[in-house]
């Protein structure tokens, strides 16, 4: 079974139709990248998976491991296993970015009817798997994202992937606001977290972030649709020659 | 488990109209006949067996109240107050003198049961770190004078206290033992002109607490008074009185809970504190009356005068606030900076849902050289509420080098409240350095989603976001208080969300 299946997706937002039938199937183990231009439905694709209100589903459906994942509220998918990476993490002052993965992990293991980690349990698991990304302790203290740059609001967000261990990653426009450095150290945390029981989305403009982040297949969406899939040559190939000529076919 | 979840859990147990804590005691009581004449006045004062010059100082009051008219500049509305329409005195009938806690009406204990509030020694803080300049937080007592609808029925640790030589006891009492303390002291920072609420109270005022700190000592325990409202259609006049002699040092606590009414009820409090030179008091509230229910109606009328005067040099008085309750709450816990390099200190919470509205700050008046003030305002407004921050600061002409600094932060959840701010700076001379700073943000649905994306259902997002919002705030806590106040404001903003 796969893993996600969307199928024959049509998405509005306040009677504007954006996706027109979108159909995508994602395999445990592969990573997807979907490139397209501003305005293709790439982020949309992104909030409708994971739930975010405001989208009207008015045809198709997504499946998670076969489920109808639009059945269900976003924090019970996210207890399911899907995880989206945001193009802009938002800022939480005054809760400490320990204190939210902590009540986060433990919301979705107690939705899972997993016991939830006691602090010992939970701060040792945190500060083996902050190590292995290289995460400073003291990232971990500060409010959530409050104050922090660019590449470590990314890198808080790949730490959450780490910890929550989801099933799929959609990495939304990781790239954007990343210099080259900070844009290689959260591919790389990207990378590490690569399993055969793992699948990942990543969506992005450019195929600069594919150089790291090396798909397995490639989509290109235009105006709401997947207009032409292939394998990673496909990135560069549209790296060359720009994505004009499926605006033409869709 | 994390507080947020416990608070979700408890509030899932909640329905919206069934205040927690809206029971009522079944127990005989003795009332004023309704209304207010010089009559209850004299009523009032005969049944707490006071002496002449205290009922001539009620009487004074009242005929002052009869040529005083309600205010009306707060940013709240409620329909007019029949004043002639309401009881002025109820006590639960004595049945006897009362020496130990077994000789208490069974059904008054109870209801503190139900309220989960311990009238025995609490050993609270085992494993709790102390705080900076505590040594040992598990010994750390809370002492509890219990007003149970306007009478002291039970005071603990007074001999404790009475070794370090501190008083303790409800006002009733004060008057009668303390004749000369309380005569010195009652009415002298809130005077009986001071305002319609605060002159209505020195009329017909029925109890409260009284805390006398002798000079050099540090009071033993925490403080701590819970109040209750009990009897239907009763005003609760609570006065309370405290003076830190020079050099020491006090923390009292309050907290409130009220069972749940049709009718409104009137609360119209007095807080007195007196610090002398190099004396510091800490003064805490956690509030959380019945505000009303979904469709607002019912709840508290909670006009609150609070003052603190800094009387010696280098005192401080430090005020801190929770005020989740209350239909309608008119409140300003003030502190007047009269000694040299005295400093003043107002920490506030102010949360409104449902049909609230709240129109609380405070005032930081300068009189003194050197003196300091600090006031951080967290106002959280949700539901069809209106919260409004009401502050003032002013520097008199001798007040050199008077500094403050003013931090009010509004958030809105949901597109039907409102926040309001209203500063009003005065500085009558050239070396004051006043700050001000002032932001209103909403909970975005941004942040919302952040969160359950994350695994946080709706209610425990907001919960977290808010604890965060205030958490500059809950940290001036007593830590037992800290804890309690943190599920209160999830269960206050229960259902605040769609």
């Amino acid at each position: 079974m796969a893993l996600l299946e969307v199928k024959d997706l049509q998405v509005r937002v306040e009677e504007r139709e954006i996706l027109h039938g979108l159909t995508l199937t994602v395999n445990e183990g592969q990573v997807h990248a979907i490139m397209g231009p501003n305005g293709s439905g790439k982020s949309t694709l992104s909030h409708v998976i994971a739930g975010k209100p405001g989208y009207e589903v008015t045809g198709g459906q997504i499946l998670f491991r076969g489920e109808d994942l639009l059945e269900m509220s976003p924090d019970m998918r996210a207890a399911k296993g899907v995880f989206l990476a945001f193009q802009y993490p938002v800022e939480i002052p005054g809760v400490a970015t320990m204190t939210f993965l902590r009540t986060a992990l433990n919301a979705q293991r107690k939705a899972r009817g997993e016991s939830e980690y006691s602090t010992p349990d939970f701060l040792r698991k945190v500060r083996e798997v902050s190590k292995s990304l290289n995460i400073p302790q003291d990232m971990l203290k500060r409010g959530v994202n409050v104050g922090f740059s660019g590449g470590e609001k990314k890198r808080n967000e790949v730490l959450q992937m780490a910890l929550f261990e989801p099933s799929l990653c959609i990495l939304d426009e990781m790239d954007s606001g990343l210099d080259i450095d900070a844009l290689r150290i959260a591919a790389d945390g990207v990378n590490a977290l690569r399993s055969p029981k793992r699948a990942m989305v990543v969506i992005t403009h450019y195929q600069r972030l594919l150089n790291y982040i090396v798909p397995d297949v490639v989509h290109v969406m235009s105006k709401g649709r997947v207009v032409k899939s292939g394998g990673k040559e496909l990135a560069l190939e549209l790296e060359a020659s720009g994505y004009a000529q499926f605006e033409d076919a869709a | 488990m994390p507080a947020v979840q416990e608070t979700v859990e408890r509030v899932k147990r909640i329905d919206v109209d069934q205040y927690r804590y809206g029971f009522e005691t079944q127990i005989e009581s003795d009332k004023a006949p309704k209304g207010l004449s010089e009559d209850t006045v004299r009523f009032i004062s005969e049944k707490k067996n006071e002496p002449a010059w205290m009922l001539q100082w009620r009487l004074e009051a009242y005929r002052r109240w009869l040529t005083m008219t309600e205010p009306t500049w707060a940013r709240v509305n409620y329909p007019k107050i029949d004043f002639q329409d309401l009881y002025y005195y109820s006590a639960p009938k004595p049945k006897k003198t009362v020496t130990s806690l077994d000789e208490i009406d069974p059904e008054i204990l109870k209801t503190y049961e139900k309220l989960g509030i311990p009238l025995r020694e609490v050993a609270m803080l085992e494993g709790v770190e102390p705080k900076p300049g505590e040594q040992d937080p598990a010994r750390r007592k809370i002492a509890v004078d219990a007003v149970f609808d306007s009478v002291s029925v039970a005071t603990t640790f007074k001999a404790e206290l009475k070794k370090a030589g501190v008083i303790f006891m409800p006002i009733s009492e004060a008057i009668r033992e303390h004749p000369e303390l309380v005569q010195k002291y009652l009415g002298s920072v809130v005077p009986t002109s001071d305002n319609f609420y605060a002159t209505l109270n020195s009329a017909v005022f029925s109890d409260g607490s009284f805390v006398y700190v002798p000079p050099g000592v540090r009071c033993p325990m925490e403080l701590s008074t819970y109040f209750r409202i009990n009897e239907r259609n009763t005003g609760q006049f609570e006065r309370t009185l405290i003076i830190a002699d020079k050099g020491s040092y006090v923390s009292y606590l309050e907290g409130c809970t009220a069972p749940q009414r049709d009718e409104n009820q009137l609360h119209a409090a007095v807080v007195e504190l007196v610090a002398h030179d190099d004396a510091e008091i800490k003064y805490s509230t956690v509030q959380n009356w019945y505000p009303g229910n979904s469709e607002g109606k019912g709840g508290i009328y909670n006009f609150v005068t609070k003052r603190g005067d800094c009387r010696g040099d280098r005192s401080k008085i430090s005020w801190t606030q929770v005020e989740t309750g209350s239909a309608i709450t008119w409140k300003y816990p003030s502190c007047i900076l009269r000694g040299d390099n005295s400093s003043g200190e107002f920490y506030s919470i102010a949360i409104s849902n449902g049909f609230q509205q709240v129109d609380s700050g405070t005032k930081m008046i300068h009189l003194g050289k050197n003196t300091s003030s600090r006031i951080i305002s967290k106002g959280i407004a949700a539901g069809k509420s209106q919260n409004t921050y009401r502050g003032l600061v002013t520097a008199h002409r001798k007040a050199t080098g008077a500094r403050n600094f003013t931090a009010c932060d509004s958030l809105l959840i949901g597109d039907k409240c409102g926040a309001h701010t209203v500063p009003y700076i005065e500085a009558k001379n050239s070396s004051a350095t006043f700050e001000h700073e002032a932001t209103t943000s909403k909970i975005s649905e941004d942040v919302l989603f952040y969160c359950v994306q994350r695994g946080l259902s709706q209610e425990e997002a907001v919960g977290l976001v808010v604890n965060g919002f205030v958490k500059d705030v809950l940290q001036q806590l007593p830590m037992e208080f800290a804890v309690e106040a943190q599920k209160l404001i999830s269960i206050s903003l229960e259902g605040s969300v769609g």
